[in-house]
């Protein structure tokens, strides 16, 4: 029989770093089994790495009305020398633009998305494992979120409340939601049935423990999924409320590259440096969301054996 | 004899590599007799039944051996002349009856689909030999117009046995079918088979991990373990005077109903990791009995009539199965 | 002692089954009666073996006495409490002491947590002061002869074996020190060669800590090993209850008789004569009049469809349920 002093609990610094160590060499296994995966994931990380270090990549200041030597406005330009995409119809720098917006972007669509998920995972986790009244009456405003029309509604945010990018990560938050949570509460009310979570029970865990410690971990891949998913969706909607003209003036997104291309007819001057790079850009994020939300049970929790 | 495999090899494609399920089984069954095929999980044995009638994953891919059933190796054949041999030469009920059984249309209809659609029989003839076929399993006429939902679990299975012998096979391969029925329907299910041996002269190969099933309605019996057979014989010559000490090992561990209260003892340990099988006899690092030969491939040794062993040491086994009786013998074998 | 740890008493669990139209439209609400009138004690230190085919209502009985489905009629003491309508202070107290051992070992621990977090639960939600972990751990973890260096408590649930895997499962049952276990068909889902050693630990951790247990099977052999008293159920209903080995040697119970004649053994010579029951089991909705065994029974007369049988004490500590005995 093994003493006491033999297995010495190990300290909490180590258990987390050995659970660090152990995902980090799982998950260099991710290329060889999901490079679709892998490749979002790449491409994730690289519009980070922009968004971060947008300050010292940019080249001009994205809202400054820039001249040339002549003091004639710097409108139209195409891409070459200082310019690397050229300039708008207003004279702004376009890959300083894009490479802010991507801030913007990022911004918004990680904000929003992680707002959606954190409301629905809750709402999923207390619905599915309740169920009865608490149900029915979460489901039931679920139901009414997924009623109103998505579009109009932020628009009718944006008309109440200042244009800004919190009114469509607000407006999003509150309408969004319900995909996510009812697809985590059918996950939950499976799990509630499964002998892990009856032995929770068995040894005396409250319902809240058993939610949110224990059932918990075995949906946040779902959450992950619909997260990055969201993520997509967030910078879509963002894009089509800019281009519609009632997004924030006050920064730079891609959405507004757009709404600005569109008004200035970059299409008839064949201006496509101006609206390419900003629509390639949001297809890429919506895209690599796509990629990792294929891949995401590899991502969140690989396995170290088959 | 009506089939012979033999040296039958069976690989598994993985992302993880090859895993070879079956490795050299080789094992013959007479017309009219009752085979055995015992063994834990990842013996091999389901892959090596379904292999006989083909019902295997893609993943899975013949890499050698023989079956021949009367003279005809399987084996070589396509899939259209493999398809002529099924349900007439030899057919198959799997572990689930709710495998055998569609859903969604009455029992009697299917059994009268496979009469005629393979049979070539006219639908009143059909008719009057489902009727039979269901007498023959124990099951009334009337039950013919039920949906497979409103049979109990050993119906289903006695429903499924019933189909499988519709166009009168010769063989009937039975993988698992008592496992999960309760003992009493398990009874009925094995006197069933016995019945059709009895009385159709029909072999049947019966898969399962349970050694007293075996002792019940078998007349041979093939061991096997991590896709190898051990040891085989008629089965009051291996369950009596087991050769093996993974036979000698399984019967130490079965509790059972009369006779003394000996004590289990278990095997020690897990099967071999088939990906990366040991060198030589691959029961090894859970032996008690093994010794520095271990280490080269087990010879086959004629142990009795019919009765043979894949082990180094089965001149000794009557000396060996006294050790076995043993608890002690079977305790720290694999902490060495 | 002569309080018995555990009382049950005319225990009874109905559960509502999908209606028909016929049954929507007429107002009725049809249920099945899982377990009926079920009256047994267990005493400290006991192991009881509680035996019977598929739709028994074995399951249910076991998930009313671990309180984790309440019962539709009827009481369960425990040490002199009923275990319904508990506190939440007592329902705790009560889980200290009662535990439980799953059917499914791949199943009973959260994929996510490490051995370590699996066996530290019950601990935490029993409050026990943290210094002490490590010991009740270390302590359960020898009881079932596991090993426990740091990787293999670092181990997550699908790096082990299913004999592991149902020994961690028991140690945490063994953590808290309980002084009951119920053990619902601990072995059914491990190979052959493994169940000897959970069933020989089984043995032991009851010879050692003086457990009070509950062994659910469908299988005589199993129950024979480890328990020293047995009771066979048909169809939700108590029909025989006594020590082991007479159930076993001599059965008095006609359902009982069938059950034992039926286990086969691993030898050859033995019995192939037809068993003394005839037909399926009946639709558990619509269960035979008085003796629910009655038309299944080979001894079956006039009075055991009009009259249910009790369990009746015939000495030996024995009691049966069969108006013939």
């Amino acid at each position: 029989m093994q003493h006491a002093k033999e297995i010495a609990l190990p300290k909490r610094e180590t258990r987390i770093l050995s659970s660090i160590s152990r995902w980090l060499v799982a998950a260099s296994t991710i290329p060889r089994r999901d490079p679709f995966a892998f490749a979002g994931l790449v491409l994730y990380l690289i519009f980070i790495l922009i968004a971060v270090f947008a300050d010292s990549l940019i080249t001009h200041d994205p809202r400054e009305i820039l001249f040339n030597d002549e003091y004639d406005l710097a409108s139209n330009l195409t891409p070459g020398g200082d310019h690397i995409l050229g300039t708008t119809y207003s004279g702004r720098d376009i890959y300083s633009q894009l490479v802010m917006g991507t801030r913007g972007a990022l911004v918004v669509g990680v904000t929003a998305a992680v707002c959606v998920v954190a409301i629905g995972t809750v709402v999923g986790l207390i619905a599915g494992y309740f169920g009865g009244l608490t149900d029915t009456l979460l489901m039931r405003l679920a139901d009414i979120a997924l009623g109103v029309p998505f579009l109009p509604f932020v628009i009718v945010l944006a008309a109440f409340l200042n244009p800004s990018q919190w009114n469509v990560v607000f407006g999003i938050a509150l309408l969004l939601w319900p995909q996510s949570a009812r697809v985590i509460r059918a996950q939950v009310m499976t799990l509630r049935e499964r002998a892990f979570i009856e032995a929770a029970r068995v040894t005396g865990a409250g319902p809240w423990r058993i939610m949110f410690v224990h059932i918990a971990p075995n949906v946040l891949s779902l959450s992950f999924l619909y997260a990055s998913i969201a993520v997509g969706w967030a910078i879509l909607t963002e894009a089509s409320i800019s281009f519609l003209g009632f997004g924030p003036s006050d920064s730079v997104t891609w959405g507004y590259m757009l709404q600005d291309a569109y008004a200035s007819q970059a299409l008839g001057r064949g201006q496509y440096y101006w609206f390419i790079p900003p629509g390639l850009c949001i297809i890429g994020v919506v895209v690599a969301g796509f990629f990792i939300s294929r891949g995401y049970e590899e991502i969140l929790f690989p396995k170290l054996k088959d | 004899m009506l089939l012979e495999v033999r040296d039958l090899v069976i690989d598994y494609r993985s992302t993880r590599g090859r895993v070879r399920a079956v490795d050299g089984v080789s094992f013959n069954v007479p017309a009219g007799a009752i085979i055995g095929i015992v063994g834990e999980s990842g013996c091999g044995k389901t892959t090596a039944v379904r292999a006989i009638t083909r019902v295997m994953p893609s993943s899975a891919v013949f890499s050698g051996g023989s079956i021949s059933l009367n003279g005809t190796d399987l084996v070589k054949l396509s899939e259209r002349d493999m398809q002529k041999h099924l349900w007439r030469d030899i057919a198959y009920v799997p572990q689930s009856a709710m495998n055998a059984l569609d859903p969604v249309w009455r029992v009697g209809r299917q059994v009268e689909e496979v009469l005629v659609a393979r049979g070539g029989m006219e639908k009143k003839a059909a008719r009057v030999r489902s009727e039979e076929l269901f007498a023959m399993v124990g099951l009334g006429a009337n039950r013919l117009s039920d949906y497979p939902h409103q049979f109990s679990g050993g119906m289903r299975q006695r429903a499924s046995i019933a189909l499988a012998l519709a166009l009168s096979p010769k063989l009937v391969i039975a993988d698992e079918p008592v496992t999960a029925l309760d003992v009493v329907i398990q009874r009925q299910v094995l006197d069933t088979f016995a019945t059709l041996q009895k009385q159709l002269n029909v072999s049947v190969v019966l898969v399962t991990h349970d050694i007293s099933v075996v002792a019940y309605v078998c007349d041979y019996v093939v061991v096997m373990y991590a896709g190898k057979v051990v040891e085989s014989g008629p089965v009051a010559d291996v369950l009596d005077r087991p050769a093996h000490p993974y036979t000698m090992g399984l019967y130490n561990a079965f509790p059972e109903l009369s006779g003394d209260d000996r004590e289990l003892s278990p095997i020690e340990g897990s099967p071999p990791d088939l990906l990366d099988p040991p060198q030589g006899c691959r029961f090894r690092a859970r032996c008690p009995f093994s010794i520095a030969t271990c280490t080269q491939d087990p010879p086959e040794h004629l142990v009795g009539e019919g009765h043979i062993a894949n082990c180094h040491r089965a001149t000794e086994a009557a000396d060996l199965r006294e050790t076995a009786k043993r608890t002690e013998t079977w305790v720290g074998v694999t902490t060495e | 002692m002569n309080k018995p740890l555990i009382a049950v008493e005319r225990l009874t669990k109905r559960f509502d089954v999908s209606r028909s139209m016929t049954d929507i439209l007429t107002g009725k609400r049809p249920q099945l009666q899982a377990v009926t009138d079920v009256n047994f004690t267990l005493q400290r230190g006991e192991t009881l073996g509680i035996v019977g085919e598929s739709g028994c209502g074995k399951t249910t009985l076991g998930r009313m006495l671990i309180k984790l489905i309440p019962p539709s009629e009827g009481t369960i003491l425990f040490d002199g409490k009923n275990i319904s309508g508990m506190d939440r202070t007592a329902e705790l107290a009560f889980r200290r002491r009662a535990q439980l051992v799953f059917q499914n070992p791949f199943d009973a621990l959260n994929p996510h947590f490490t051995i370590l977090r699996s066996l530290r639960e019950p601990l935490h939600n029993a409050r026990v002061p943290g210094e002490e972990h490590v010991s009740r751990i270390a302590e359960a973890m020898g009881m079932v002869h596991l090993p426990a260096p740091d990787h293999f408590l670092q181990s997550l649930p699908h790096q082990l074996s299913g004999g592991q895997l149902q020994r961690v499962v028991l140690a945490r049952a063994l953590v808290l020190r309980p002084e009951f276990i119920l053990a619902d068909e601990p072995v059914s889902m491990l190979d052959v060669s493994v169940r000897a050693g959970i069933l020989n630990v089984l043995r032991e951790v009851r010879d050692r800590m003086g457990l009070a247990a509950v062994f659910i099977s469908h299988d005589l052999a199993l129950v024979r090993y480890v328990c020293a008293r047995t009771i066979t159920m048909y169809l939700g209903a108590v029909v025989e209850d006594g020590p082991t080995a007479d159930i076993v040697g001599n059965p008095l119970h006609p359902y009982t008789k069938a059950l034992v004649q039926a286990v086969p053994i691993p030898r050859v010579d033995q019995s192939h004569a037809p068993l003394p029951i005839t037909g399926g089991l009946p639709d558990a909705r619509n269960p035979p009049s008085g003796c629910r065994f009655r038309d299944r029974c080979p001894l079956a007369e006039g009075r055991c469809a009009s009259e249910v049988p009790p369990l009746r004490d015939v000495g030996g500590g024995r009691r049966v349920a069969c108006h013939l005995v």
